[in-house]
């Protein structure tokens, strides 16, 4: 009975519960609702991960309007799959954020921060699981506003100049998915997914339909950070509340590349975006330039979030040049990808969070000698370090396994350089982290150090947890790889 | 003939350009505000004008009429109004913050500040 309702719950659960945030004005109570909901979400994802095993694909038709008229939750392995990453995420940070969000945010505004948190799991989730094309606009705008405004929660004053221009570039993105959904309406008549994908191959107004996808592109590459479209990420990483940007960095952008590859295998369709309009010559290029441009930049910072705001626009090229390789391994590589960054990023983010909370630092500089004050921190930081390099037993490692072997399988050799080059610059930028904490003896005296604040318990239990999933996923890869190959399969053989 | 028979979408993307100049071009945080609601409307626009059937009527079941405009435009109009209206107040209310953060909304001077 309930479990014929777990599409809507799955949506509604955080929306409900982020206004009870705001009536009880509590810090800690909110905290602990927050917690809550996001650990019933993830049983709630697991239950649909579950059900979708044997049964393929769950439409839930919303209010009991049958799609196409009404709006339709749909549900297949990818929703699945992106719903326990994304409730994974949000609990594992949800864990660790009371102590540090209580030190970085005035404390008047704590409950706020939850509720925007709960608004922001709500339109992801929401992104994820509709199939609807007016719907997904709609919950993109609930995710890119709470973001913002989570964003703007932080004591930097310089935090509030990074959330307006996100929000100007967010802006801007999310109305060009507007102009391409309303394009697509009017060739159509039908927002629905399943239905739109049917009326197209059959539609003869092709000129609209390119500009549609033209428009989408664009505005998707604007929120997910493609690499000329990424200005903002760095800023709103770095002057953020450390949990904020590492719960932004966790989800967000991985939750637009779903978008991507929903749209385009689902909804344009595989030949048209790659055949017809050549998309992935420029989805390859750029996600080149990204992985070079973020890896270099990244050499050059001095502070730990900047480095790895940097590491991110890197990261998210390996996604989308796992895509433009329009093969099944390719999309395969990239599905696995966002699975294991997704962790691998979280625990680097959690583990500078801890360093922030302690040293009340964010600066390489200072860091040095730290690592004998604090040596679990930084080993925690180096597994997830080693993992984002790509060290073999470590899930970073595999995959850049696939996508290499992708990149054969295709016969793109100069990207494995370019695969090799970024290791290389990746082994850098944590290399130059490392050396800090561990071997540079730090000259002024230690006094400035607060030893009495250790590292919040709850944020150890959840750091030492994302260890161990990347190194678990590093050795045992049934769970992600068997997947992805799965949804790969089914994406391009529909 | 061809222009003039599509001029509403030539009305949408002229509107659309003014505000994407004043997003890019404009100094004042404020007025990069009114750029982004331009540059809304003209999608606003957009959609309303699709919906429209030509001697069409409104949408209400009547025996005298056979042939209606779509609805569903201005139903998602609707709600992307108020997204919109979202939107500015998140965005003006961040500009107050950075006013009494900074003392000033200038872009060139914030980012003077920032570095």
């Amino acid at each position: 009975m309930i479990t014929s309702q777990l599409p809507a719950l799955q949506v509604i659960l955080p929306l409900a519960a982020a206004p009870l945030c705001v009536i009880l004005h509590h810090r800690t109570l909110a905290w602990v609702i927050a917690l809550l909901v996001s650990i019933f979400s993830f049983c709630i994802s697991c239950a649909l991960f579950n059900q979708v095993l044997s049964e393929n694909t769950i439409t839930y038709a919303m209010g009991g309007w049958v799609a196409p008229w009404g709006i339709e939750y749909y549900i297949d392995k990818l929703t699945a799959y992106m719903l326990l990453i994304i409730n994974g995420v949000a609990v594992l940070v949800l864990l660790g954020a009371r102590r540090s969000i209580e030190n970085e945010i005035a404390s008047d505004r704590i409950y706020l921060f939850y509720t925007t948190f709960l608004l922001n799991l709500t339109g992801l989730l929401g992104v994820i699981t509709t199939g609807d094309a007016f719907n997904l606009f709609v919950f993109i705008e609930i995710a890119s506003l709470s973001s913002y405004a989570m964003i703007s929660l932080g004591k930097d004053k310089r935090s509030l100049y990074a959330a307006f221009k996100y929000l100007i570039f967010g802006t801007i993105g999310a109305s060009f998915i507007l102009i391409s959904v309303g394009l697509l309406y009017v060739v159509t008549g039908t927002l629905n997914i399943v239905d739109l994908s049917e009326k197209l191959l059959i539609a003869d107004n092709r000129a609209t339909i390119t500009t549609a996808f033209v428009f989408f592109v664009v505005g998707i590459g604007i929120k997910a950070a493609i690499f000329p479209l990424h200005l903002w990420l760095p800023d709103a990483y770095t002057y953020s509340p450390s949990i904020v940007s590492t719960f932004l960095a966790g989800t967000t952008t991985k939750v637009f590349i779903y978008v991507l590859i929903r749209f385009v295998y689902s909804l344009f369709g595989y030949e048209f975006s790659f055949f017809v309009e050549s998309f992935h010559y420029v989805l390859m290029v750029s996600a080149c330039a990204a992985i070079l441009y973020g890896s270099y930049l990244a050499i050059k910072q001095d502070s730990l979030k900047r480095t790895l705001a940097y590491s991110s626009i890197a990261q998210i090229g390996y996604m989308f040049l796992g895509i433009s390789l329009i093969t099944e391994l390719g999309l395969m590589s990239s599905l696995i990808h966002i699975f294991n960054h997704a962790f691998i990023k979280v625990g680097l983010f959690l583990a500078v969070t801890a360093i922030i909370y302690s040293y009340n630092t964010d600066s390489i500089e200072k860091i040095a000698g730290l690592a004998k004050t604090s040596p679990f921190v930084f080993l925690l930081f180096i597994i997830s370090g080693l993992s984002l390099i790509g060290v073999p037993l470590t899930s970073g490692f595999i995959s850049k396994w696939y996508l290499i072997k992708a990149s054969l399988e295709a016969d793109y050799w100069i990207l494995v350089f370019i695969i090799v080059i970024s290791s290389v610059l990746a082994i850098i930028y944590i290399g130059r982290i490392i050396e800090a904490a561990y071997f540079k003896v730090s000259d002024k005296q230690t006094a400035t150090v607060d030893l009495d604040k250790k590292i919040p318990y709850l944020l150890f239990v959840s750091l030492v947890f994302i260890s161990c999933i990347n190194i678990y996923f590093g050795i045992e890869t049934t769970l992600n790889v068997d997947m992805a190959s799965q949804i790969a399969n089914e994406l391009i053989n529909k | 003939m061809d222009i003039l028979s599509s001029f509403n979408y030539w009305a949408v993307i002229i509107l659309m350009m003014i505000g994407f100049y004043i997003i890019i071009a404009n100094n004042n945080l404020v007025k990069k505000i009114i750029g982004i609601n331009i540059f809304q409307t003209s999608i606003f626009i957009m959609f309303i004008s699709m919906g429209k059937v030509i001697d069409g009527t409104a949408p209400i079941l009547s025996e005298s009429a056979t042939l209606y405009s779509s609805p569903l435009p201005h139903v998602l109009i609707l709600t992307a109004i108020v997204v919109g209206i979202s939107t500015t107040a998140l965005a003006l209310a961040i500009i107050i913050r950075i006013h009494t953060a900074f003392g000033t909304i200038e872009d060139d001077k914030i980012q003077q500040e920032i570095k």
